[in-house]
């Protein structure tokens, strides 16, 4: 059962303000996707997990080097610059 | 009274328990674990090295460099470890402002090798520090801040490093003391060294996270620390606090802390998500790696590595155990004593000689000049120290002399014939010695009764004009003798 306090937890994790009608909103989708994946259990047991669906493995490049963005480039999408950094947030510890 | 004696006695070795996360970055690849952008940019100006990949832009592709898998491989090997044909990578998801995607590429349950061991030097006998696991991930970026990271209003971000191709190496809780935990590193870097992957001179080369608990008390990780003398500082003074608080009747707790490396004290961290909070799951980017083949083709190639090699040259040159393990410290060390060695041992010379002045002497001058080996090989060629070795060994110049030609050329350059010629080098044969002996011996009868007469100093005094007359040339404990061979 999804409660009221997970719902607050991944909110958390997720670094969002939700408001107490939104908690009751995502309770009940979460629990209907949870629902949802019930299914699963439906699954005989012992079968291997699959990671991937496609029939591949070892797709690789070569270790050689190719240009990188122009520092231009790199720095013309985030709002706030400074001598070629990125501002971010101070981490509060 | 030997109760309260057994109560203080809590210092036992194995009540301290220690279990060390190594993240090293296989800094000697050209490209980063998942993008083509170049690893050397250690002297660049920030965002430099990044890309779509690497910035985590939306719609952007990771694709794995083969050579990172190849590397991985070849230090899971050396490490005894069981390295898995089917490897897998996943998501860790959280929120940072280092980590551009909000999650990091990683491995969970399916890693690269499970086990292995790192020997290292323990009391009289070896001790193998366990591994749990090996496996690979994505480096974050650098976040630095504007005077101190407590008054900073912000963080400022440099993502090259983001996507630095990092292994990540996790070792059983075996280790029983700060010390144990530096050899341990140290000994994993000299092996990675070795395998040529690694290069421990540039900074945040190899980072480390630490756990530590005292009998009875909750498991305490460090997060963070960047250099193994950190680590050591930092675990001597996590069992000082526990102890502490042990003694004052508190509690332990289990937490993580951060390791400040200007005060050297840990202090707690907060809110530090739990495992299941990093909702790992499979990489869906990313299709899984089949590594028999790498395995198959790198299990014959892991060079020598220290153990071996301690071994081998005790055996092969002949000379002592301590020479031979020092010498495996470095291998640039080692390959420069074995090319002197090779050179001196088709003329008989005993080659505790070359190992001697190749440890003691020559790392001892670069030392001092914060110099290594690598500046040896470039100033100093092993065919030069070879020269040096055979005038010293034939008698054609003093210790003195041969320490002063190593001094010189290391300060200045040049080589050893043009060096002995311009300083006059070549000692004095005995026969010229034993004349400015006698000389000597003439001119201070003062000196010579006093000597007599047991005053020790008079034969200083008099070997120290012969030296006079030679501008140093002479051998003083020669000389000595010569004098009192004429005196007796
Ligand atoms: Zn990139």
């Amino acid at each position: 059962m999804i409660t009221e306090k997970d719902v607050l937890h991944i909110a958390d994790l997720a670094k969002i303000e939700i408001s107490e009608e939104e908690v009751q909103k995502f309770k009940e989708d979460f629990q209907s996707i949870l629902d949802y994946f019930n299914i699963l259990d439906e699954v005989e047991e012992n079968v291997e997990p699959s990671f991937q669906v496609l029939p591949l493995t070892n797709v690789f490049r070569k270790d050689e080097v190719k240009e990188s963005l122009p520092r231009e480039d790199v720095l013309r999408n985030p709002k706030h610059v400074e001598d070629g950094y990125i501002k971010g947030p101070r981490v509060v510890e | 009274m030997s109760q309260q004696v057994t109560g203080q006695r809590m210092e036992r070795k194995d009540e301290v328990v220690i279990g060390l996360e190594v993240h090293i970055q296989l800094n000697k690849l050209n490209t980063k674990l998942f993008c083509s952008c170049s690893t050397d940019y250690h002297e660049d100006e920030p965002n430099t090295h990044v890309c779509p990949v690497c910035l985590g832009m939306p719609g952007a592709m990771p694709v794995i460099n083969e050579m990172a898998i190849k590397f991985a491989v070849k230090v899971a090997l050396a490490l005894n470890a069981d390295v898995q044909p089917f490897t897998v990578f996943d998501r860790k998801n959280y929120f940072y402002p280092d980590l551009p995607k909000d999650f990091q590429i990683s491995q969970y349950d399916r890693p690269l090798a499970w086990g292995g061991y790192v020997t290292i030097e323990a009391g009289q006998g070896e001790k193998k520090i366990l591994l749990k696991r090996i496996h690979m991930e994505e480096d974050p970026g650098k976040l630095s801040y504007r005077g101190s990271i407590t008054t900073a209003r912000y963080s400022m971000i440099d993502y090259n490093r983001s996507g630095m191709p990092l292994l990540e190496i996790v070792t059983e809780p075996v280790m029983n003391s700060p010390k144990e935990a530096r050899q341990f590193l140290n000994k994993l870097r000299i092996i990675l060294e070795y395998l040529d992957v690694f290069d421990g001179s540039l900074e945040g080369a190899m980072r480390i996270d630490a756990n530590i608990s005292l009998k009875g008390g909750g498991r305490v990780e460090i997060k963070n620390i960047s250099s193994f003398k950190g680590v050591e500082k930092a675990l001597t003074y996590e069992i000082t606090r526990q102890k502490n608080l042990k003694r004052r009747g508190k509690e332990v707790r289990r937490e993580t802390r951060h390791f400040d490396e200007i005060n050297n004290i840990t202090v707690s961290l907060r809110g530090k998500e739990e495992e299941q909070d990093y909702r790992y799951f499979p990489e869906p980017d990313l299709v899984p790696v089949d590594a028999t083949g790498i395995i198959e083709e790198l299990r014959g190639t892991i060079p020598e590595m220290p153990e071996q090699k301690r071994i081998r040259l005790a055996e092969q040159y002949g000379i002592g155990e301590n020479f031979a393990k020092v010498l495996v410290l470095d291998l640039k060390m080692a390959d420069y004593f074995e090319e002197v060695a090779k050179s001196l041992a088709e003329d008989g010379i005993n080659l505790n000689v070359a190992a001697s002045w190749t440890v003691d002497v020559l790392r001892g001058e670069l030392n001092y000049r914060s110099k290594d080996f690598r500046f040896a090989y470039s100033i100093l060629e092993p065919a030069e120290m070879v020269k040096i070795l055979k005038y010293l060994t034939d008698g054609k110049i003093t210790e003195k002399s041969a320490v002063e030609i190593i001094r010189t050329i290391l300060d200045k350059g040049g080589n050893v014939d043009m060096i002995i010629e311009e300083k006059g080098l070549f000692a004095i044969a005995n026969s010229e010695i034993e004349k400015l002996c006698r000389e000597a011996i003439e001119k201070n009868p003062k000196a010579v009764e006093d000597y007599i007469a047991g005053k020790e100093q008079a034969l200083n005094f008099l070997v120290g004009q012969v030296m006079k007359a030679t501008r140093g040339k002479a051998d003083p404990a020669e000389t000595a003798r010569i004098i009192n061979k004429i005196l007796s």
